[in-house]
């Protein structure tokens, strides 16, 4: 009888929460929107903010109740996702220019010394704050790695004390962009030839020069050089404005360090090119 | 008065859940990698603590009535499973905001241990109502001052040179054991000042 009673109880009160939740969740239920749903289902889910939403959902929401009308906003997703949002949205397809990151600095091992034996935590971040990192030169890449471990695609690596991005792996979702300490790295169009100052140093010339063999001395050689007015020299450095530039390569040829180079990224190598390097 | 205080202050010191009866250790070691999320856990804990422990109280009475006390651990269960679906399905609907703050950790401790082991030890201890839920409360805040803190020491731990037997896991056990035994230097202090 006993038994009874203890099998009622424990059955009344688990019918009583599930009734209670089943109508709970008919009453207050939330509607979906589904078509921000379906949007996000599309997007990459790589959460990088590059479109200037908080993550993927947030652009979807955004997308879904009309308060952008840009498609095109996604980097890492490309012309792909642009087109796939577009026909659920029923708006026109952005135009993405497929983009890759490039770190501009040539300071590796055999161009730049080091000032001070660091011993602290591997972070670029915190290096940074130490007279501007171990390298002879405050300007260049540390090399610790914050965009190693930041980029989503694991596209970054440290060569020879410099990060190098595989530019096929890359987004461009501006995650190392905004991680870097030294404001290094910028995008590119990918595919495209463009002439880049790989140098950051904004030290007088004789000075930039003893602190790395590669940079930048601010000589105006390529300003002169190039005939489109793509190039400027602002504080000692150059800087190419990759929308006038054409990528003929006056610039490179006139610079006397080198560190001005015309970049194609995601351009396939020949051995026999590696060799004439 | 001096008696809810007394209580309060055993729960968050004295009897920690985590550090001293060893409850919840799951979420402790899970969750405490970065302060913001665990400050998240901890407040969901909290607030399902104290509202598991006014819902339950009664039906502990009904339970006892019908000297059923034996049944006490699977009604308790299955009662605060669907009161915490419950309150995410009304924090869902009327106040989004909290929804998403406290976010996946709100289901998360569905049956988490803490939870029901505070129930099940208001009734050991035959609290009152006003101290049952005034031991739980305590025994929230304690749960938040443990993830806390050892979010702190997790955070510092990443930057540190960690010989590689005991990367991961191995050190975050003994940082944990270390703040543990830390907790131990409050034993007796209750005593000592409401005695």
């Amino acid at each position: 009888m006993e038994i009874l009673t203890a099998v009622i109880i424990v059955s009344v009160i688990g019918l009583i929460a599930g009734l209670g939740l089943a109508i709970a969740s008919k009453v207050m239920a939330v509607p979906v929107d589904e078509k921000a749903e379906e949007i996000q289902e599309v997007l990459p889910g790589a959460n990088c903010g590059a479109c200037g939403f908080s993550g993927c959902s947030g652009y979807a929401a955004a997308l879904s109740q009309g308060k952008t009308t840009d498609t095109g906003l996604c980097a890492p997703g490309g012309a792909e996702v642009s087109e796939a949002v577009a026909k659920i949205t029923g708006l026109a397809a952005g135009s993405v220019t497929p983009m890759a990151a490039v770190v501009l600095c040539q300071g590796n091992k055999h161009n730049t010394d080091t000032k001070l034996n660091y011993m602290g935590v591997k972070s670029c971040t915190m290096a940074n704050q130490l007279f501007g990192g171990p390298k002879d030169c405050i300007y260049g890449c540390i090399g610790f790695g914050d965009c190693v471990e930041v980029c989503p695609y694991e596209a970054i690596h440290i060569c020879d004390g410099v990060a190098r991005i595989n530019p096929l792996a890359c987004r461009a979702c501006k995650m190392c962009i905004k991680t870097c300490p030294k404001g290094l790295i910028e995008l590119m169009p990918l595919h495209e030839a463009k002439a880049a100052v790989l140098c950051n140093n904004h030290e007088k010339g004789a000075v930039a020069r003893k602190q790395c063999k590669a940079a930048c001395i601010g000589c105006m050689r390529c300003v002169k050089a190039c005939e489109y007015d793509a190039v400027k020299v602002e504080n000692f450095c150059a800087k190419v404005d990759f929308e006038k530039c054409i990528g003929c390569g006056k610039c490179h040829e006139v610079c006397p360090v080198k560190c001005i180079d015309v970049i194609e990224p995601g351009k396939k190598i020949t051995a026999a090119e590696v060799k004439a390097k | 008065m001096k008696m809810m205080l007394a209580i309060l202050l055993t729960g968050i010191l004295t009897e920690n859940f985590v550090l001293a009866k060893f409850l919840g250790i799951c979420p402790f070691l899970g969750v405490s990698k970065k302060l913001n999320t665990a400050v998240g856990m901890s407040a969901a804990v909290i607030f399902v603590m104290v509202l598991s422990t006014a819902v339950t109280y009664p039906i502990n009475i009904l339970l006892v009535k019908n000297d059923l006390e034996y049944l006490q651990t699977i009604v308790f269960i299955l009662v605060i499973a669907a009161l915490v679906q419950l309150v995410e399905i009304v924090l869902k609907k009327y106040i989004p905001a909290l929804y998403n703050a406290l976010g996946i950790y709100l289901p998360l401790i569905t049956t988490n241990c803490a939870v029901l082991g505070v129930v099940l030890l208001n009734i050991e201890n035959s609290y009152t109502f006003v101290q049952s839920v005034m031991n739980s409360l305590g025994a929230g805040l304690g749960f938040m001052l443990a993830m806390v803190m050892f979010a702190g020491v997790r955070e510092r731990l990443e930057s540190c040179d960690v010989p590689k037997f005991l990367q991961g896991l191995p050190i975050t056990l003994i940082a944990a054991s270390l703040v543990s035994v830390s907790f131990l230097g409050f034993s007796g202090i209750i005593e000592g000042i409401f005695g």
